[in-house]
């Protein structure tokens, strides 16, 4: 477990001892801000017509109306953030030659794969945590219920983590960032968009294909339900990735 | 401590490293020489578990690489041939990081890195990043990282390769002084360097170990014939015929030079020690002898032969 930690702390160390922790996360606070300030007009408007009464007597929800759909807005950007993340990850390693390091010191490949997990994990946590600020605004204005956000920010850390552990695969098979980056992001996008042939498809197809979309697991955890459906769809995606990853890395040695 | 047998490593369908097998003893500083592209480096990386071997096996400090790969990693300092520094890390953070992940306890890694940092003269460079450093610097953290466990076994891929003179020796001092406590392996393809930090030498090629021996046992077992350097003040007497006559001499070369002092080289049959007829015989003419020492065949010879002979075979 320490050496796990050795390297969480070391990998996190690297992403903000370059540029790349900080561009990350700034970015990412700016394009959060940008979605909550479009999402609270829209509601605000939404708010006006609903008490005008031209919608009938239903009441605007705030968790409904503006919270869930921040959570799945940023699930967009997190396609296009997350893979300039994982793809230094094993790439940079194998570049400078600090694998060699890693590999012959006393650690399992399990550990070190772990490590970088992880710390990409707290990076990306440390990026999601930048929302508690817009959400928690929320609070002082209005009065949402915290059981969906809770649950829609675990539904958040489960994808983000499938997207990193995926491109930490594709990171480990290669000396390049630009290629790793490129791959993770194409077929990130290609799970994100899997269904939308969906509806053309006879139902058993549809019915996996549905299954198989990244994003679409994350709509129930948004709404403030914990499915085991998603859970296992998430925890085994992760799982099954980073197991790649250890057989990907040990294959190297074997490769040479 | 340790042990190879019969290793082989295959790259597809190159064998870069060819039923190698040597064993190294405790507090043995042992020299691993060849050419470029001999498998020097392969051998290496097999014996620190970087990559496992196609065939055969290394016992490194009584753990088999393959087997127990933990164990034998915690007694194992490895330095490959480009530093494994982060270049954006410090110094210290960059050592605090590998004294972690080598299981140094907490305690004690303060002072460990201290007295490492000491012992390869970087103390003044504590807070420099990684990446800011000159070949020489880096190298030293290199050195630095191998030692960190203070490990039974450190394993050191031409060590001085790019230092300045000085850095050289002093490199070559400090793993000196590890041979005793620790048992060391170093690549090189600078021949003196064997001949005065080694203990034993292993000479491969293309993959195959061509000789293992001690630095002096190589000179003699290559020599064949003993050379003499031989220099006289004859006042220009014709030196070469007399020495030619001696007998146990077979050959006499040089003395081309004008002048009174001249130079010889003069062979002998192999196992006869001419060195007091020659010098009897050369005051007995009257003639001033200003300089008589053994020549051997250096390592770099000893070398080219055996290499050249290895690819004469094929």
């Amino acid at each position: 477990m320490s050496n796990i930690l050795a390297i969480a702390h070391k990998e996190l160390k690297g992403y903000f001892a370059s540029p790349i922790g900080y561009i990350v996360v700034g970015f990412a606070a700016i394009l959060f801000g940008q979605f909550f300030l479009g999402l609270l007009y829209f509601f605000d408007r939404s708010q006006l017509q609903a008490g005008s009464g031209f919608q009938g007597p239903q009441a605007v929800n705030v968790n409904e109306m503006l919270i869930g759909p921040l959570f799945l807005n940023v699930s967009v950007i997190l396609l296009f953030i997350l893979p300039l993340v994982t793809m230094r990850i094993y790439a940079e390693e194998k570049r400078s030659g600090t694998i060699e390091l890693l590999l012959t010191a006393p650690l399992t490949d399990m550990q070190i794969v772990m490590g970088k997990f992880i710390g990409a994990l707290i990076l990306y946590a440390a990026m999601l945590g930048i929302s508690v600020i817009h959400i928690g605004f929320l609070f002082t204005v209005g009065n949402p219920e915290w059981r969906p956000i809770a649950t829609g920010y675990l539904g958040m850390l489960l994808m983000g983590g499938a997207f990193l552990s995926f491109g930490l695969f594709i990171s480990s098979l290669t000396k390049n960032q630009i290629v790793a980056g490129v791959i993770t992001f194409a077929v990130l996008l290609m799970f994100w968009i899997i269904n939308w042939t969906a509806s053309f498809a006879g139902t058993t197809t549809q019915a996996v294909l549905n299954y198989l979309s990244i994003t679409g697991h994350l709509d129930d955890f948004t709404k403030g339900i914990v499915d085991t459906t998603h859970l296992v769809y998430y925890v085994s995606f992760i799982a099954f990735s980073l197991f790649l990853t250890v057989r990907s890395v040990d294959s190297e040695r074997w490769r040479g | 401590m340790i042990e190879v047998q019969h290793l082989t490593k295959r790259y597809g369908p190159t064998t870069a490293v060819d039923d190698v097998s040597f064993s190294v003893e405790r507090g043995e500083i042992l020299g691993f020489l060849g050419p470029n592209g001999a498998g020097k480096t392969t051998t290496m990386r097999v014996l620190t578990g970087y990559m496992p071997p196609s065939e055969g096996k290394a016992i490194v400090a009584g753990y088999d690489v393959m087997e127990q790969p933990i164990e034998a990693k915690r007694r194992t300092g490895y330095l490959p041939e480009t530093p494994p520094l982060y270049p954006d890390m410090t110094i210290r953070e960059y050592l605090t990081f590998v004294a972690r992940i080598k299981g140094v306890a907490r305690a004690q890694r303060k002072a460990r890195i201290d007295s490492l940092m000491e012992r390869t003269r970087i103390v003044d460079l504590a807070h420099r990043q990684c990446g800011k450093l000159s070949k020489g610097y880096r190298q030293r953290v290199g050195l630095a990282q191998a030692m960190m466990q203070n490990p039974e076994v450190l394993i050191l891929d031409e060590p001085t390769a790019g230092l300045d003179p000085k850095q050289i020796i002093e490199t070559r001092q400090l793993i000196k002084d590890l041979g005793g406590d620790h048992t060391v392996i170093l690549s090189t393809h600078i021949l003196p360097e064997v001949s005065q930090t080694c203990h034993r030498v292993v000479i491969i090629n293309k993959g195959r170990v061509v000789a293992v021996d001690t630095p002096d046992n190589l000179t003699a077992r290559v020599g064949g014939s003993e050379t003499m350097f031989v220099q006289v003040d004859a006042g220009g007497a014709d030196v070469k015929t007399t020495l030619q006559a001696i007998p146990g001499v077979t050959h006499v070369t040089g003395g081309d030079t004008p002048g009174t002092v001249a130079s010889f080289e003069v062979n002998s049959e192999t196992g006869r020690d001419v060195r007091r007829d020659l010098a009897a015989t050369i005051v007995r003419q009257g003639w001033g002898l200003l300089e008589m020492r053994p020549l051997r065949m250096s390592l770099e010879e000893i070398f080219l032969h055996l290499t050249t002979e290895e690819a004469a075979h094929e």
